[in-house]
């Protein structure tokens, strides 16, 4: 089965900020097949949960605009009515977050909270409670039957992670997102979670979209990777082929301020500066260079290619600063090919 | 949750026991007492002290103390000096408490309706005119001073458009039950009506925020993924949350109607506990103003009990085993 899932092309998406339009997404073009997972990394404000709430359609639309097009399993999402889009929402698309504590109703059981996404898209499903169960018991929750009766302040921070990717799975749906499914959660615990969801991948044959900025997580659970920054995607590759032969400044920095690559004693590399503001983001460019600073003005100032270079069997990248320089870090100064 | 409120109740006696200590003591230090001024300027001294002797006031403070207490522990709260003079307290108290309650209780019910709808309509159109109308209509009635805005409702609808009488409470102990209920409504709307617009601010800011807050949780959103409606979101998920800090809030509000009825009722001219209080505390009648601030003091201890089981009892964060 190699059919993409979903289809994004040209994703832009802009908000309302003061009464004046500003990019967050500049045409992202992405796709994920059944059984894969794409794995979405980039620092802090690169755009992830953007475009992750764009397929989900849960922008304000009054203060959002997004276009270019997002298809699930051949269907258009963007354009779709509040109404249109619920059809979606929860059936064929689940998402999973980053705090399950505070992702979850305070004032609610467990079971209620999960047997609500099943009702609202049908109201005569049958045998709720046995349902509720079988999703808990699915995402490994041992005692189901009480674990349903419970609020979510008396589960600990990786049960109630485990109860949100059971409201995500209710009605086995084509796309599944999670957006820093573990960064709340400690070591072992975010082990396990990672586990199930590679679990969840074999079994239910969704596609699986991963937002996480630890690319030790990336690495053990990803397929594909698309590298995010300041709203583009800036390089993209099967995962063995980007971690093997990264291209982009941007990848090799990120790879390289990795805390798992480092060895003990040797200094945490970390990449200086931070991702432009909206407003200052002028997407003709490759805007990363300009956090090098031994590159000279008319190279960080050059216009690029709208389109990302294909540099091998399904690896893109963005600009062509890779091609001149070969980069052994960033601050370190590199040199011309 | 029993076990929870019985020890609410016990830790509730010594605060009762400290609570009339410091009420003696207030009145106590309160100048004048009784017997001065209220008779006759050029009365003998020695009569003076002889009633003040004949009333026990000339004994040390903690010996009058017991025997207030002791009395009070027996039902006798003494009787009036100067309000009702010779009336026993328990029964001016008795007559008073009725129209003060029912009044205290429609003013309630006034202000959180009033707070709670516009709060609803107000966070469903957030900065639309709707919104923008009840924001300034609100801090206008709580700006303006209380008794320019009493005065306003006063000649409103007492004088202007008479729909209410301008004084007294339409109970008469010769008649049922049933008729003193519904004459009373007419006398207590009126007051209760200015309490309620007077207090709604607050409660309505407060359910606004709150109300907008919830909306941009974390949870709201997983309900929206999930597929629900946005109008089904508001009434499964938000307004529960919203409505949680008032729901307790609703205990602690029967502390302070007797505080609200003080001045209501002595400018609309309804005599309830409150009115009774202000004319107490000029004719510095203490055996009533002791009784009223005991009343009180009960009544806000009360009110903490209230508002900890209604917390207890909507919150499952607080719920205890
Ligand atoms: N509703 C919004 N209104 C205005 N700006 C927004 C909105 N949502 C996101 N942004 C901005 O868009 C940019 C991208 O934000 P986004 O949350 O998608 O980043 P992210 O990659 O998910 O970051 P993180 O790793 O912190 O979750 C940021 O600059 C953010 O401030
Ligand atoms: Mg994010």
């Amino acid at each position: 089965m190699n059919e993409k899932i979903l289809d994004s092309k040209n994703v832009s998406v802009s908000f309302r900020i003061n009464g004046e339009l500003q990019t967050a997404l500049h045409k992202i073009s992405v796709s994920i097949k059944r059984g894969e997972v794409l794995a979405l990394v980039g620092e802090s404000g690169s755009g992830k949960s953007t475009l992750a709430m764009s397929i989900m359609g849960l922008h304000n639309a009054e203060q959002t605009e997004v276009t270019g097009s997002i298809t699930l399993d051949g269907h258009e999402l963007i354009g779709l009515t509040e109404r249109q889009f619920d059809q979606y929402r929860g059936v064929r698309v689940g998402m999973i977050f980053q705090d399950p504590l505070s992702s979850l109703n305070p004032l609610m059981k467990i079971g209620e909270q999960i047997s609500e996404a099943i009702v609202v898209h049908d109201k005569n499903a049958p045998n709720l409670k046995g349902h509720v169960q079988r999703l808990l018991t699915d995402v490994g929750i041992i005692n189901p039957k009480r674990v349903a009766q419970q609020y979510p302040h008396e589960l600990s921070g990786g049960m109630r992670q485990r109860v949100m990717i059971a409201i995500a799975l209710s009605n086995e749906p084509d796309l599944i997102i999670a957006d820093e499914p573990t960064t709340a959660l400690d070591a072992t615990i975010q082990a396990q979670i990672l586990d199930l969801i590679k679990e969840i991948q074999l079994k239910k044959n969704a596609g699986i979209l991963l937002i996480t900025h630890d690319l030790g997580v990336v690495a053990e659970t990803a397929d594909t990777v698309a590298v995010m920054y300041a709203g583009q995607i800036v390089e993209q590759a099967d995962v063995e082929e980007l971690f093997a032969n990264p291209k982009h400044p941007y990848t090799r920095s990120l790879l390289r301020a990795d805390p798992s690559n480092v060895s003990p004693g040797e200094e945490l590399y970390a990449i200086s500066g931070t991702v432009p503001a909206l407003k200052d983001m002028d997407h003709s460019k490759d805007l990363f260079l300009q956090r090098i600073p031994w590159l000279s003005d008319d190279v960080v100032n050059a216009t690029i290619d709208e389109e990302l270079e294909v540099v091998g069997d399904n690896h893109f990248v963005r600009g062509n600063a890779w091609k001149t320089f070969e980069f052994l870090d960033v601050t370190e100064k590199g040199h011309a090919k | 949750m029993w076990q929870t409120i019985l020890r609410r109740i016990l830790i509730m006696i010594p605060q009762i026991i400290l609570v009339s200590i410091l009420i003696f003591m207030l009145a106590q230090l309160m100048p004048g007492d009784p017997f001065y001024g209220n008779l006759n300027p050029n009365s003998d001294p020695a009569t003076i002290e002889r009633l003040r002797h004949a009333a026990g006031l000339d004994l040390p403070w903690y010996q009058q103390y017991f025997k207030w207490i002791g009395n009070v522990l027996h039902g006798d709260l003494g009787t009036s000096y100067v309000v009702n003079k010779g009336w026993t307290v328990t029964r001016i108290i008795g007559q008073r408490i009725w129209p003060t309650l029912s009044m205290g209780i429609i003013a309630t019910i006034l202000t959180y309706f009033l707070a709670i709808t516009q709060a609803l309509v107000s966070a469903r159109n957030e900065n639309k005119w709707i919104d923008r109308t009840f924001i300034v209509w609100n801090t206008m009635t709580s700006a303006v001073p209380s008794f320019v805005f009493y005065f306003i409702m006063m000649v409103l609808f007492v004088y202007i458009i008479p729909v209410f009488p301008s004084s007294g409470t339409g109970i008469d102990d010769t008649q049922s039950f049933f008729v003193n209920f519904f004459s009373n409504l007419r006398y207590a709307f009126l007051p209760a009506l200015t309490i309620a617009l007077f207090s709604t601010n607050s409660i309505y800011q407060y359910l606004r925020s709150n109300l907008l807050d919830q909306q941009a949780q974390d949870y709201v959103r997983t309900a929206r993924a999930k597929g629900v409606q946005i109008k089904d979101v508001f009434r499964k998920h938000i307004l529960r949350n919203a409505f949680l800090p008032i729901a307790s809030q609703i205990g602690y509000s029967i502390t302070g109607v007797l505080g609200g009825a003080m001045f209501a009722e002595t400018v609309f001219g309804y005599p309830g506990i409150g009115a009774l209080f202000v004319q107490a505390l000029s004719g510095r009648d203490y055996t009533v103003i002791t009784a009223v601030m005991l009343l009180q003091g009960i009544l806000a201890l009360l009110g903490g009990l209230l508002s900890d089981i209604i917390s207890a009892w909507v919150d499952p964060r607080i719920r205890v085993k």
